[in-house]
């Protein structure tokens, strides 16, 4: 009987470890960045599984935003990067309260300027000019600085006389720096043109989202325009069409696959087969084969 | 003291005199020309070929419409990819035909709707400003009431930007401003004050280069005035335009913009 009641209190006391194990573990530190949910299937996805997959959806195939780095790390060849002008910083023409502030912040935040990263680097060994928008600074809007590091960026590939490739991601022009957003639109325009009629070759890449201002300029400019599947694009936003005409928008408007259908898009490029893709534009720009 | 708000709402008032008006009062023998040879005409945008006093020029004009019947008929002068593409289409006619080019910006800006999105209006209007900054004949562009966003800078890349005194020019309506950073729309009297969107705030930013008078109280409180002073205006900067050498036209031009940072 005695031995009974051990035999209770052994189990009990065990069982008692094995929850405290269990609590321990609960309360132990896991990285709470360890999982993520897609936001296209819901699918919870191993952080690690999605990175090893560049960032796209191991279930559904959605393509997950990127950082201008992260995007910059994808696409040109290790070690020959070189960023241009990278402490131009924007400006505050409308004394817009708080801007300035929050700018500073995202700078500690986001370790970037301003919402893009130019220079100059390779693909599989051919030179290109880049630009890569990130969407975490400001939404990747257009002020001056932005405006600014492009059109150098073009002037530099003109006066070096190599191709440019820019990876949009935003929400257009920049509210907070007023008529100044409005202007870096015709501004790189005409960075745009000039490099254009220098005979050299621009091509866009646009993941999402890209609309606004910046569709209504340099995105639409490319010699060739290449977009990520499933990716926003479009010039007016969804809720500002819909306040428009009052009704409500048919699925997939405004989508990569809705502007190649429209005949707005040359191809539409998964995120796997990007560099590649963009090596053999390059390659053929060169106009010899081997 | 006319505040910014003042200004908007002469801007927008249903008696200020439209491209119609001016067109036919700057003008002579003014003749339509209609389409983008591609989809439609867009009746948003009025173009066409005229004498500016001695000169052949080609007119490309935002109309807004006059009454409420010939507003819906030109969709508050919103105009769709058709419209631009219009525009272009008779840019690059002006420049084979060596005619400087004049055009009036009025509209609260490019329409956003299915159509225009299908059509890609992001693509009409990046097309004209990049092909805008290489026309090799001399353009001025005139905001005559509202200058809104990429619908008016697709009319606005030129050797001469000028305003009417009370048009305003700007990267969104004020309203559209409040509702995106403010999260609240009514707030638009202070956002007008904040975005520096008159003739004044640009001049003194260097994003235009000349302010066209208007009569105290507004433009149509003597339209024929206004036109007659517009005419001088386009008569004596065509003379000196004419003047630069292409190239030099051109990188000014260029300069024009790059300089706004």
């Amino acid at each position: 009987m005695s031995d009974m009641f051990q035999d209770r209190a052994n189990r009990v006391s065990r069982a008692k470890t094995v929850d405290s194990d269990i609590i321990n573990k609960t309360e132990a530190p896991i990285p709470d960045n360890m999982w993520v949910k897609c936001n296209s299937c819901a699918r919870i996805l191993y952080r690690d599984d999605l990175s090893d997959n560049l960032n796209v959806c191991t279930a559904c195939g959605n393509h997950f935003r990127l950082s201008a780095k992260e995007r910059l790390e994808m696409t040109v060849d290790t070690d020959t990067f070189t960023e241009i002008n990278a402490d131009i910083v924007g400006c505050d023409p409308l004394n817009f309260p708080g801007y300035k502030e929050k700018c500073e912040g995202l700078r500690k935040k986001t370790k970037l300027n301003d919402a893009i990263i130019t220079g100059v680097g390779d693909i599989s060994g051919i030179k290109a000019v880049f630009g890569f928008m990130d969407s975490n600074f400001l939404m990747g809007s257009m002020g001056a600085a932005v405006g600014e590091k492009l059109a150098m960026a073009f002037e530099y590939a003109t006066e070096h006389k190599l191709p440019v490739i820019v990876f949009t991601v935003s929400g257009g022009a920049r509210m907070q720096e007023g008529i100044v957003s409005l202007m870096q639109m015709a501004k790189v325009s005409g960075a745009v043109a000039h490099h254009s009629r220098a005979g050299l070759l621009y091509i866009t890449v646009l993941t999402d989202p890209t609309t606004g201002g910046v569709t209504a300029s340099f995105a639409m400019q490319g010699d060739i325009i290449i977009s990520e599947p499933g990716a926003l694009i479009g010039f007016a936003g969804k809720r500002v069409i819909e306040q428009t005409i009052k009704q409500s928008l048919p699925e997939g408007f405004q989508t990569a696959e809705f502007l190649s259908q429209k005949g707005f898009v040359d191809s539409i490029i998964e995120r796997k087969n990007m560099r590649k893709t963009l090596h053999g534009i390059l390659h053929l720009h060169q106009g010899r084969k081997h | 003291m006319t505040t910014a708000w003042d200004r908007v709402l002469i801007a927008r008032s249903i008696l200020r005199p439209t491209s119609k008006f001016f067109i036919e009062q700057i003008f002579d023998g003014f003749i339509e020309l209609k389409g983008d040879r591609n989809y439609a005409d867009d009746a948003a945008i009025i173009g066409g070929i005229a004498w500016l006093g001695e000169t052949a020029v080609t007119v490309i004009a935002e109309e807004k419409g006059a009454d409420v019947p010939e507003k819906v008929a030109r969709n508050f002068g919103c105009p769709h990819p058709e419209g631009y593409r219009k525009s272009l289409r008779l840019m690059e006619q002006a420049e084979k035909f060596n005619r400087p080019i004049v055009c009036l910006v009025d509209t609260q800006g490019a329409y956003c709707g299915i159509g225009a999105e299908e059509r890609g209006q992001g693509h009409a209007i990046a097309t004209n400003l990049e092909r805008m900054m290489t026309l090799t004949v001399p353009i001025i562009s005139i905001v005559i009431g509202e200058g809104g966003s990429g619908g008016a800078l697709a009319l606005a890349v030129a050797d001469k930007v000028a305003m009417l005194e009370n048009a305003i020019y700007s990267i969104l309506s004020p309203e559209g401003f409040s509702s995106i950073l403010w999260k609240d729309s009514s707030r638009a009297k202070e956002a007008a004050e904040v975005m520096k969107i008159t003739a004044n705030d640009l001049m003194g930013l260097g994003i235009i280069d000349d302010i066209i008078k208007e009569p105290v109280g507004g433009a149509q409180n003597g339209p024929e005035q206004v036109a007659e002073t517009m005419k001088k205006y386009l008569l004596s900067n065509f003379e000196m335009l004419s003047k630069i050498e292409t190239s030099k036209l051109l990188d000014e031009r260029y300069q024009k913009y790059r300089r706004i940072k």
